[in-house]
């Protein structure tokens, strides 16, 4: 019974406190009497939700479509990336500085250049993203294939295991917990990034994504519709951690600090 | 096995051995006892092959007959099991598949391997553990895993680095003998290391005192109670004698070296 509550606990106590600033937000506009095209109440905006609905969620598709592609690319290209860097000492030591420039060098000021250069625009956007994804990945892998115990290395050589054999049952089930806290962040990242990458893009694309929606609002000082595409934004956000966090905890429940629910008092 | 003259010193100035000569002689349980920081743990790297000697030589031979000499890495994998002071287990694995490990990492995993698997964690007392996780079990029980993997593979050579240091006295009396009644079985050449004379006296059939700063061997001396070992060995008067002079020359080996302070 106990357990049960804490579940249901965990979810209600943010919802509750969403709940009231909702409420609050509501009785400020009212009470101030504040117009709609400078800060809708959070009903009209539920009801511009239910009428535009329709023609948001397609554009949340295509932008999802984006997201969710820079993130697998990110994973299997960040991932083989962070794989080599363990192989190979020169190769990290080489690389990994280019792969901080990219990281830190903002995705506003590179994406045109990238838009220009790559002609098909769901592929610019796609790279646009995965830059802004990618990094945490590499980082997180690297470290954690790099995280081995030192005696369970010992005693791979002892038992004279080959260097595939020791990334495969060794190294890559010690990187895991850290690819997946990297994978957490990246996912974040990549709808971010994907955003901005529309953004910039403006009517490049011959599809429109929320964030063009966003925009194309405010430019019609559409705002109501504004901020229920802003929600849909962040609902998504939300969503991808959450599914993230539970396939973390999937794969690490039977040994990982991070994942495993606490246990009664033996 | 025969070391001659093995030293080694590390990189970063420290000389862990110095002078080594010792015999390892085929199905004796060697107990290489002294205090902290004498190099024991360094000595029994290399003797396993992990680590090479800045100096000196090893030779081994095995069943084949022939010595040959020793460079890291041509010791014939599963020949050798080592347990080290930390159970050392893949907490993402469950207990059989650690056990496992070693015949996975050689490529041979088929019917026979498994149930060499089986019948190695049902002697270490785990029978029903198989599908556990090490984080389930206690420090002894992953102890036991970790003795278990090491004999899976029917070792010529048992390497243990103070294995039941970590743990309680009840468990690791009790571990003592269960440690005892696995190499009565088959009878492979073990190398202990301790620091405790009690223990040493209890397992062994030779020791080895070894003294620190640089390590070397101080004295050996032979034990000889009766294997296996009776029950109420612990106070018989044998034991205790036994332990007795052994403390005496440990006390006396390192009064003798002087103490540098490095």
């Amino acid at each position: 019974m106990k357990r049960l509550w804490t579940r249901f606990g965990r979810a209600a106590a943010p919802l509750a406190v969403g709940a009231v600033l909702l409420a609050l937000w509501e009785i400020i506009v009212r009470a101030e009497d504040i117009p709609p095209y400078i800060l809708p109440g959070p009903l009209l905006i539920a009801e511009t939700l239910w009428t535009d609905g329709p023609s948001l969620l397609g554009s949340l598709l295509v932008t999802l479509r984006i997201t969710l592609a820079a993130l697998a690319a990110a994973v299997i290209l960040g991932g083989g990336i962070a794989l080599l860097f363990s192989l190979s000492r020169v190769l990290a030591l080489s690389l990994l500085p280019y792969a901080v420039i990219l990281q830190v060098t903002p995705i506003v000021a590179i994406a045109p250049l990238i838009i220009i250069w790559v002609r098909e625009p769901f592929l610019a956007l796609l790279v646009c993203a995965w830059i802004v994804a990618f990094f945490p990945i590499i980082a997180n892998t690297t470290v954690g294939l790099n995280s081995a115990d030192r005696n369970l290395l010992a005693l791979f050589r002892l038992y004279g295991a080959s260097t595939g054999k020791t990334l495969r049952y060794l190294k890559l089930p010690t990187a895991l917990p850290y690819f997946l806290a990297g994978l957490r962040i990246s996912g974040g990242l990549a709808l971010i990034g994907a955003v901005v990458a529309e953004f910039v893009a403006g009517t490049g694309g011959t599809e429109t994504g929320l964030a063009f929606r966003i925009l194309e609002a405010g430019y019609r000082l559409a705002v109501p519709r504004l901020f229920a595409a802003l929600f849909l934004l962040s609902v998504t956000g939300v969503v991808i951690y959450l599914v993230l966090d539970f396939l973390s905890g999937l794969l690490l429940r039977h040994w990982h600090e991070s994942a495993i629910e606490s246990e009664e008092e033996e | 096995m025969a070391l001659r003259a093995v030293g080694k010193r590390f990189a970063s100035g420290v000389t862990a051995l110095s002078g080594i000569d010792l015999d390892i002689h085929r199905s004796e349980f060697l107990s290489l006892l002294g205090p902290s920081g004498c190099g024991k743990s360094t000595l029994l790297r290399i003797i396993a092959g992990l680590s090479a000697p800045s100096s000196g030589i090893r030779r081994l031979s095995l069943a084949t007959g022939h010595a040959e000499r020793i460079t890291t890495g041509n010791i014939p994998a599963g020949r050798i099991g080592f347990v080290f002071q930390d159970p050392t287990l893949m907490p993402w694995s469950t207990v059989a598949e650690n056990v496992l490990l070693p015949f996975r990492l050689s490529g041979r995993v088929g019917r026979a391997e498994r149930a060499r698997v089986d019948a190695e964690i049902g002697s270490v007392g785990l029978a029903g553990f198989e599908r556990a996780y090490p984080r389930q079990l206690s420090g002894g029980m992953r102890m036991r895993v970790s003795i278990a993997r090491a004999l899976v593979t029917d070792p010529d050579l048992l390497l243990l680095d103070e294995p039941f240091a970590a743990l309680d006295e009840i468990t690791r009396m009790a571990l003592n003998d269960d440690l005892l009644r696995l190499w009565a079985n088959r009878r492979p050449t073990v190398v202990f290391v301790t620091h405790s004379v009690f223990e040493s006296v209890y397992l062994s059939t030779r020791i080895a005192i070894m003294t620190p700063r640089p390590g070397r061997i101080a004295a050996e001396l032979s034990v000889d109670l009766p294997q296996p070992r009776a029950r109420g060995e612990r106070t018989s008067p044998g034991y205790v004698a036994l332990c007795a002079t052994v403390s005496e020359k440990l006390a006396k080996a390192m009064a003798a070296e002087p103490c540098r302070l490095k």
